[in-house]
């Protein structure tokens, strides 16, 4: 992606790409299907931080809750609370791969919000196959539920009767989309957001526009920590939404 | 020579699809400021209705990635 390098194309010291490079983590040998890579380490840290938030922190039970584990308890009360509302009490059945889809997700974007750290969530290699899942998931669960029934979250029976085929072919196409689009809004905004960040810093080489470079830095930095809660919440509520679709497929 | 314009052109390209970024922009604003204005009107019901102000703030937000997507691609993958 960013092979050549910044000298010749722009006038940047650091390219705005240079950021997303999947490298291996020991050696420089090609990367493979198994090779460990940068991506694989901050993937399985963020699921190492996933199991401190909620199974080491948690661990005491204690009646008055401590800090860690109120914000386990927050974060529970959280989801539950959004899959109740939108998915209804059936679909809290569903709640645990919910649960683990928002904390991954949060966790890993966090992560990458370290300096210096790889983002894992910008790629859409990674947020494809969580995408995919859930698609993947709701399709099957619909069939399962519902039978052919399932079918008829395409034919609007509310609208008139010579609009209903045209109707179903956009929420046919409209179907299959969801899954690109689930993927590359939490992959683009947290890549855009991180390239924007790149790009302040690329500013801050230059004498001339350094400090109003580095108030803008934290700006976009404060701004990137709230983008890094909102996309993890929005992929979350989507597969709610997805969910409920599934479970009560009647227009 | 042939090289250039191609390259010129992926640069204006790009600069065109990231004015879709902008659009996103007015989408979202709509979104959320219609969102306020009734909010405003009867605060009590905006509470539960922040979970479809999200989810329409990312169906607007979308399609503003979408074109962000064709501006790397064009300037990083063709």
């Amino acid at each position: 992606m960013a092979t050549e390098s910044a000298g010749e194309t722009g006038g940047l010291s650091i390219h705005p790409m240079d950021q997303f490079i999947v490298s291996p983590l020991f050696g420089d040998g090609p990367v493979g299907m198994f090779t460990i890579t940068n991506a694989t380490l901050w993937l399985a840290l963020a699921v190492v931080a996933v199991l401190l938030i909620m199974v080491i922190s948690t661990g005491g039970r204690s009646v008055v809750p401590g800090r860690a584990q109120s914000v386990a308890e927050l974060a529970y009360g959280f989801v539950h609370k959004m899959v109740e509302d939108v998915a209804g009490k059936e679909g809290l059945k569903y709640f645990p791969y919910i649960m683990t889809l928002f904390l991954f997700i949060v966790c890993a974007n966090f992560l990458g919000l370290i300096p210096m750290s790889f983002t894992t969530t910008s790629h859409i290699a990674v947020t494809a196959l969580l995408a995919l899942a859930v698609f993947l998931t709701v399709t099957i669960l619909g069939f399962v539920k519902n039978g052919a029934a399932f079918l008829g979250l395409f034919w609007v029976s509310s609208a008139p009767l010579a609009l209903r085929p045209i109707l179903a072919l956009i929420e046919l196409i409209s179907y299959f989309v969801r899954p690109v689009s689930h993927s590359i809004r939490l992959a683009g905004n947290i890549m855009a957001g991180h390239a924007v960040l790149k790009v302040f810093a690329g500013f801050a080489a230059v004498a001339a526009v350094a400090p109003i470079a580095i108030i803008g830095m934290v700006g976009v930095y404060a701004l990137e920590v709230l983008v890094a809660f909102i996309q993890a919440y929005v992929f979350t509520i989507l597969t709610c939404v997805y969910l409920k679709d599934a479970l009560h497929p009647s227009h | 020579m042939e090289g250039d314009i191609a390259q010129m052109g992926q640069f204006i390209g790009a600069g065109l699809a990231a004015i879709g970024s902008g659009a996103a922009a007015i989408g979202v604003g709509h979104v959320a400021g219609n969102f306020l204005a009734g909010a405003l009107r009867n605060p009590s019901a905006a509470a539960g209705q922040t979970a479809t102000l999200f989810i329409g703030i990312a169906f607007a937000e979308a399609l503003g990635i979408f074109s962000f997507l064709v501006a790397l691609l064009l300037m990083f993958a063709v």
